[in-house]
């Protein structure tokens, strides 16, 4: 790699692993404060682990953690590789090609992360199980047929790699657009083909940006639940489930939630070690470079690539909810779809504020302050993504029940204050997604060099205005992206938004969840579209800002 | 530039006035119930109006997995604002009552309405609708002379014929519960590995799905709890199904039922007029609106089903109280893990 003519720099390593903990340091102190409240739920779960639940430990390592390991294992690599894959591939020809309908490819391949991802895995279902439309009619047609089980590994990867792969595509893309032209076009001036230049040069330099992508799809692989309960697919998650709700153990339940917490956060603490003694910043300018004409087979080929994972993605599965949502939409539709609408948005439109200026609070005082221990921080300040949705609920919910426990007891309130309040929904939604917000921040941070800083300093240009007027206009795309992906991530979610909800304020998530707790798949196709629609709302935002 | 500063301005100020407005107050009416419930909004909100609209009195209520409520209850502690808990499956009520959350009501309207074996032994708790897990087979393939108990569905006979839905759902371990009261934990681990031998395909992860596959052919028979089989019969009345009542001979310990059912909380703020209203539940008025909603069965003795569900035929019930099902639950689920029921 060296041998092209990058901005890889060696960075002082040495001042690397000095802590720079200065107690005057505002920015030190604010990242120390959030990581400190967000890790009060993580603490809570993983206090379970003082007291072991022998029995169920034993019948769950003679009898089930064997098989649920090898799932899980094979689930994040298929996962792991498809997001990669199919998000890269996706980011590089609507950023960096040009075919026919890259326009309108680029945003609607952000789409598919409108609808959950068990929504999808209930459509997949549907559809292509042994009872579904396209078996029976093949059974009509040709008879006895044997096809490859839908219920099975390779199913459950499909479904949640065109799930999660906006993750990837969203921010990969967000590094193709914003690396420059200079350095493919220093790539080309050196004998190196597009396909070469593509391997060579564009992707390591966009490695933290799909790296951060792909763990956050499989951080969300490894705490979802839902898609894999409609599969029967037993993970990691299902014995967590099954400790807390059929062995009635939160105790158990909590201690390998804390088991799979610690898991990621060595895995992410070792990613990162590996990298952070390069550098990536942009060369040249800001610019878009010159696209790659396609023409002719490869043109329609990249067309064809797009439309196929949009269909497989959105449009299939959206076009079976909407059937099964007009069958019940006249039973259904009422007035209070615009309060379930309206708590959706502001819940997401809060949250998505609340972590996006956290993110950017935290990534920006690890830039001030090079060094582990905010590195450190930043970690394990997100880290809630990994935790199954449940369990951080009810870690969330312990310490402010008794908060207001101790504040009735104190005599300064009458009744519960907290519990039950949008403060602490918001502050619960900020644990679970800062992770979410922080990726594409924190990448995008990579950007912007001290250079930049020390230019604009000699322009008089410092301090507040320095940030306002220099980095955050830089800093636009990531925050978009993260603001983005905060806000559907929290209109798809059910746990948290169940448990600390206060009274009336329900969602579209919860309306789903009403309806699949009864096993009425086809009714909560109505909220489930509801919910489509909504999360159309930042697609078009981050579209509108993109084009520009 | 003036530009870029109004964006973190307004951002800022949007921020900061969420903050302040997002502190909500709890407070505690008088004429009021808070429930917290695990059974869906559209199956019980029907009932709270109802009340409001007879007696005046509002109900406020929040829903949510059981698991996540007996925490959330617990959590609260002598604070919560819940004065009842309305959940399906007895094992949840029994764990209720494990976690001290629950307390003990005196009631004769309540131990004349629900029969002995589906309320608690120490009146905890208190069933309100009657839940049947039973058969259901292929009419063009399955002779009913051919069935006859749960156990025998790991019959030979049935090799590559049985569908089941999932071991994880909570019906299906109250079921192996019963069991394991009736035959022990040996026999029982026998029974259920000989369903598996016979199993069609993996266990579906819903009840209306294993009857699609049976209807399409896939096996010929399943178990599912009956308002299922209503409700995917009322929207296609022509699936060649049929229910099969299991164990019903004089020596047959009968149809396994589980119930939906409702307690008292420990801390309730409103205890008077929340007893008040899980009588009123019992009550002949509400048993058929609480039953009739989902096509279960109502627990009082004086009330009878639905007409589409009296068609299905009478039965002999399990009489073994559905506390059990929540004493065994931890056993039933360990032994499913052990005969590989996934």
């Amino acid at each position: 790699m060296q041998r092209l003519p990058m901005s890889f720099e060696k960075a002082p390593i040495a001042g690397a692993f000095i802590f720079k903990f200065r107690l005057s340091s505002g920015w030190v102190l604010a990242a120390l404060l959030i990581a400190m409240l967000t890790l009060v739920p993580v603490v809570v779960v993983l206090s379970s682990l003082l007291t072991l639940e022998r029995e169920i430990w034993t019948h769950l390592v003679e009898y089930q953690l064997p098989q649920l390991l090898t799932n899980t294992f094979w689930l994040v690599l298929g996962v792991g590789l498809g997001v990669a894959i199919i998000g890269v591939s996706l980011a590089w020809l609507t950023a960096v090609c040009e075919f026919p309908g890259r326009r309108q490819f680029s945003w609607a391949l952000l789409l598919p992360l409108a609808i959950p991802a068990y929504v999808t895995a209930f459509v997949a279902i549907g559809l292509l199980d042994f009872t579904g439309p396209v078996q029976t009619l093949a059974r009509e047609w040709w008879g006895p047929i044997e096809f490859p089980p839908i219920r099975s590994s390779g199913g459950v990867i499909a479904v949640m790699t065109l799930a999660l792969y906006p993750y990837v595509y969203l921010i990969a893309r967000n590094a193709f657009l914003t690396q420059g032209k200079h350095a493919l076009e220093v790539a080309q001036s050196l004998g190196l083909s597009p396909e070469v230049g593509f391997f060579r040069v564009a992707l390591p330099m966009a490695r933290p940006w799909i790296v951060g992508g792909v763990m956050l799809a499989l951080m969300e692989t490894l705490a979802d639940f839902g898609t894999v309960a409609v599969f029967n697919y037993d993970t990691f998650t299902t014995a967590i489930y099954k400790a807390w709700f059929s062995l009635f153990s939160l105790q158990a339940a909590s201690q390998l939630a804390s088991l799979l917490i610690v898991f990621v956060l060595v895995v992410l603490l070792a990613e990162q070690q590996t990298r952070t003694r390069m550098h990536y910043t942009q060369t040249g300018k800001h610019s878009v470079q010159a696209r790659i004409l396609l023409t002719g087979a490869r043109a329609w080929l990249a067309a064809g690539f797009c439309l196929a994972v949009l269909a497989l993605g959105f449009i299939i599965p959206v076009t079976q909810l909407l059937l099964w949502a007009s069958e019940v939409v006249e039973q259904d539709l009422d007035a209070r779809y615009l309060d379930f609408f309206w708590h959706s948005l502001a819940l997401a439109g809060f949250a998505a504020l609340l972590a996006g200026a956290v993110a950017l609070l935290l990534s920006y005082s690890a830039r001030q302050h090079p060094g582990l221990l905010l590195r450190v921080t930043a970690r394990i300040a997100t880290i809630g993504y990994a935790l199954p949705g449940a369990v951080l609920a009810v870690g969330v919910f312990i310490p402010v029940a008794w908060l207001d426990n101790q504040f009735v007891a104190a005599g300064w309130v009458q009744s519960p204050l907290l519990q039950g309040s949008l403060m602490v929904m918001l502050l619960a939604y900020l644990v679970r997604f800062l992770a979410v917000a922080h990726s594409p921040i924190e990448s995008q941070m990579h950007r912007i060099t001290r250079s930049v800083d020390e230019a604009a300093r000699s322009l008089g240009v410092s301090g507040v205005n320095l940030i306002a007027r220099v980095h955050l206009p830089m800093l636009r795309g990531g925050l978009l992206t993260a603001a983005a992906l905060v806000f559907v991530d929290v209109m798809k979610e059910m746990p948290i938004t169940l448990m600390t909800r206060p009274f009336g304020w329900d969602t579209l998530a919860v309306r789903v969840f009403e309806m699949t707790s009864g096993g009425e798949w086809n009714r909560a196709a109505l909220p489930a579209v509801a919910l489509v629609l909504a999360g159309l709302a930042p697609v078009v935002v981050l579209t509108k800002y993109r084009s520009k | 530039m003036d530009k870029r500063l109004s964006f973190l301005h307004r951002f800022l100020c949007i921020l900061a006035a969420t903050t302040m407005l997002t502190v909500a107050m709890t407070t505690y009416a008088a004429n009021e119930i808070v429930v917290y419930t695990a059974r869906n909004e559209q199956l019980i909100k029907p009932l709270f109006d109802a009340y409001t609209k007879e007696t005046g009195t509002s109900i406020k209520f929040l829903t949510d997995k059981e698991g996540a409520l007996l925490q959330k209850l617990k959590a609260e502690g002598a604070n919560t604002p819940a004065d009842m808990l309305i959940t399906v499956d007895a094992g949840n009520l029994w764990q209720a009552t494990n976690l001290g959350l629950l307390q003990p009501v005196q009631s004769k309207t309540l131990l004349d309405n629900v029969p002995a074996h589906l309320r608690d032994p120490a009146n905890q708790w208190f069933g309100l609708s009657v839940r049947a897990r039973t058969i259901i087979y292929n009419k063009d393939k399955v002779k009913p002379v051919a069935l006859s108990t749960y156990e025998d569905l790991g019959n030979p006979k049935w090799k590559g014929r049985l569908c089941l839905r999932t071991s994880k759902t909570v019906y299906n371990q109250s079921l192996v519960a019963m069991m394991i009261q009736e035959y022990g934990e040996p026999k029982t681990e026998q029974i259920i590995k000989s369903w598996v031998a016979n199993l069609a395909t993996s266990p579906i992860s819903d009840d209306a799905r294993a009857m699609a596959a049976v209807a399409a052919g896939q096996c010929d028979i399943t178990v599912v709890n009956t308002y299922y089989f209503g409700g995917l019969t009322k929207k296609k009345p022509n699936l060649p199904l049929a229910i099969f009542w299991p164990n019903q001979d004089t020596k047959g310990s009968g149809v396994h039922v589980n119930i939906s059912g409702a307690g008292i909380t420990r801390h309730a703020k409103h205890q008077a007029e929340a007893v008040k209203f899980l009588e009123w539940l019992s009550s002949e008025k509400a048993q058929n609106l609480f039953a009739d909603i989902n096509m279960e069965y109502p627990v009082n003795p004086k009330v009878k089903p639905d007409a589409t569900v009296a068609a299905w035929g009478e039965f002999k019930q399990n009489p073994l109280n559905v506390v059990k099902a929540g004493e065994l639950q931890a056993a039933a689920v360990k032994l499913m893990d052990r005969a590989n029921y996934k």
